[in-house]
């Protein structure tokens, strides 16, 4: 079935430069104090370090430059940090929430 | 497949189409615990019950509202308004087929300007590139594209669409969606005159450029119960049809997301209909009643408020079908002490009313259902049977024969 595809899976790597397409809302929702992303007939509950990464997905960083930014944040060792962004991501992009 | 997700976000499928729930919502873990006890997060308007197209499976009541009866543009922009202040999210515009309205991109506008999530459900034959692109402008995030079949088959599909020249123009509408840069959805309800086809509509989809399809077996309440004899696939068919879900799910993970909805007979658990009654959903119907779910009026007895009268915020607390069956106190036996009662909420109140005359019992597509087997006894023998003719869906009576109108007049209202 693959082959009749146009289009081709997404894969995030370290060098990847993610963003949201702009029809994925990443919104803070004020009646309920939180942020959410508002996505076709989805709703994501992000927890606070989704929120960080994905506020970082701008198309012109890459996945290594937001561990480093955020391994400076958090006070902790970048390579765990990048794995850690690159599972999460990877779903993310399966899911059509980011893409590259 | 069904691997978990990262424990860094929640997913929650909006239960709308009743798809099955996320690997969290199985878990009785869903976003809707912390999200939807007091707001609800989706508002299904339909804005009209006219369309061009006559599919005998329509979710619409059989008893379909008249145009003059309509909510007029104030106030579908008003019900928008009201809908932002009570927390919900998302806003699916239906019908019928809301593009009948000329003033859906001044509705679109207004929930978009209150920060809405829009999502527009059409059948596509009436849209116009113009339209499209006015409507993309006015702030639409979400085009969802039904169709019957492939254009592999355009027969098929305007036969059971009962609209000559229908898969064609859905797929040149399907092409503008995608030029214009909005996401595309393609929804398949799937039976027995289509279900040998999965694999194809879910292939057509990917060539579409549809970043998700619904596989979206029948769900037998309304139109879809009077044709249930015509519609319901056989349990082998089901069961192929899942396999090839399953395997399509890993060949094209990534490229498009493919949601699947069961048909309830051939179902071990009900599905958390709505996501549970009066918990996260709303209806409107094109007059102004508010409703649980687009079925609920098939429930006699019920007492339905109507947005002309009274606000939404207080309709959604306090309504009487609103606190009927919220929650799980209404619940009998083997709901009420049974594990998954907050999980699947005993399934579907409005098919346990048509199937059993009582809608607080458990609803038959559950297996702990003492009627389960009869039903699903039905469903066989009915599926084996020769298909009779369709009940195509149509204002004021149903008919064996298709409509010859070709598209009804769009209005102002």
């Amino acid at each position: 079935m693959a082959e009749a595809a146009p289009r081709v899976r997404a894969i995030i790597e370290a060098t990847t430069r993610p963003i949201m397409p702009p029809h994925i809302k990443l919104r803070h929702d004020a009646s309920r104090g939180r942020w959410i992303i508002l996505a076709p007939e989805r709703l994501f509950d992000p927890d606070d370090v989704a929120v960080d990464v994905l506020k970082l997905c701008d198309g012109q960083r890459t996945v290594a430059d937001i561990a480093e930014h955020l391994a400076k944040e958090y006070n902790a060792p970048a390579n765990e940090i990048t794995a850690d962004i690159v599972e999460m991501l990877q779903d993310l992009a399966d899911k059509g929430v980011v893409k590259t | 497949m069904n691997e978990h997700s990262p424990s860094h976000i929640k997913e929650t499928v909006m239960p709308l189409g009743a798809c099955e729930p996320s690997e969290e919502q199985k878990d009785g873990a869903e976003i809707a615990d912390t999200t939807c006890a007091r707001a609800p997060i989706g508002l299904l308007a339909e804005l009209t019950h006219r369309c061009p197209l006559q599919c005998p499976y329509c979710s619409n009541p059989v008893e379909l509202e008249r145009a003059n009866t309509e909510l007029t543009t104030e106030e579908w922009q008003s019900v928008m308004r009201q809908a932002a202040e009570l927390g919900i999210l998302q806003i699916h515009l239906s019908g019928g087929e809301p593009t009948a309205r000329r003033d859906v991109v001044d509705i679109i506008k207004a929930a978009s300007e209150c920060g809405l999530y829009t999502n527009l459900i059409t059948a596509a034959v009436l849209l116009k590139r113009e339209q499209l692109e006015k409507l993309k402008e006015a702030g639409l995030d979400h085009v969802q594209i039904s169709i019957q079949d492939t254009d592999a088959r355009p027969e098929n599909a305007d036969r059971i669409g009962g609209y000559k020249g229908g898969s064609a123009k859905k797929k040149v509408v399907a092409g503008w969606v995608r030029e214009l840069g909005l996401p595309l959805t393609i929804n398949a309800p799937i039976h027995r005159h289509n279900v040998d086809n999965v694999a194809g509509i879910i292939n057509y989809a990917v060539e579409l450029g549809a970043d998700r399809v619904e596989i979206a077996h029948v769900q037998y309440y309304a139109w879809a119960l009077m044709n249930r004899a015509s519609l319901m696939p056989t349990r082998e068919q089901f069961n192929e049809s899942a396999k090839i879900v399953e395997k399509a799910r890993e060949d094209l993970k990534g490229i498009i997301v493919i949601d699947s909805v069961v048909p309830d007979y051939y179902a071990k658990y009900p599905k958390p209909c709505m996501g549970g009654w009066g918990r996260g959903i709303i209806n409107i119907t094109p007059s102004g009643r508010v409703l649980p779910c687009h079925a609920s009026e098939s429930i006699t007895g019920l007492d339905f408020d109507n947005i002309r009268d009274k606000p939404l915020a207080e309709i959604w607390l306090n309504g009487d079908a609103f606190q009927k069956y919220r929650g799980t106190d209404w619940m009998k036996e083997p709901c009420r002490t049974c594990p998954r009662h907050e999980i699947d909420f005993g399934g579907c109140r409005c098919q346990a009313f048509a199937l059993t005359g009582d809608a607080a019992n458990t609803d038959p597509a559950c297996s702990l259902s003492p009627l389960h087997e009869q039903w699903a006894k039905v469903a066989d023998v009915e599926s084996h049977n020769a298909s009779p003719e369709f009940v195509y869906r149509r204002p004021g009576g149903a008919s064996r024969k298709p409509g010859m109108q070709k598209s009804p007049a769009t209005s102002e209202a």
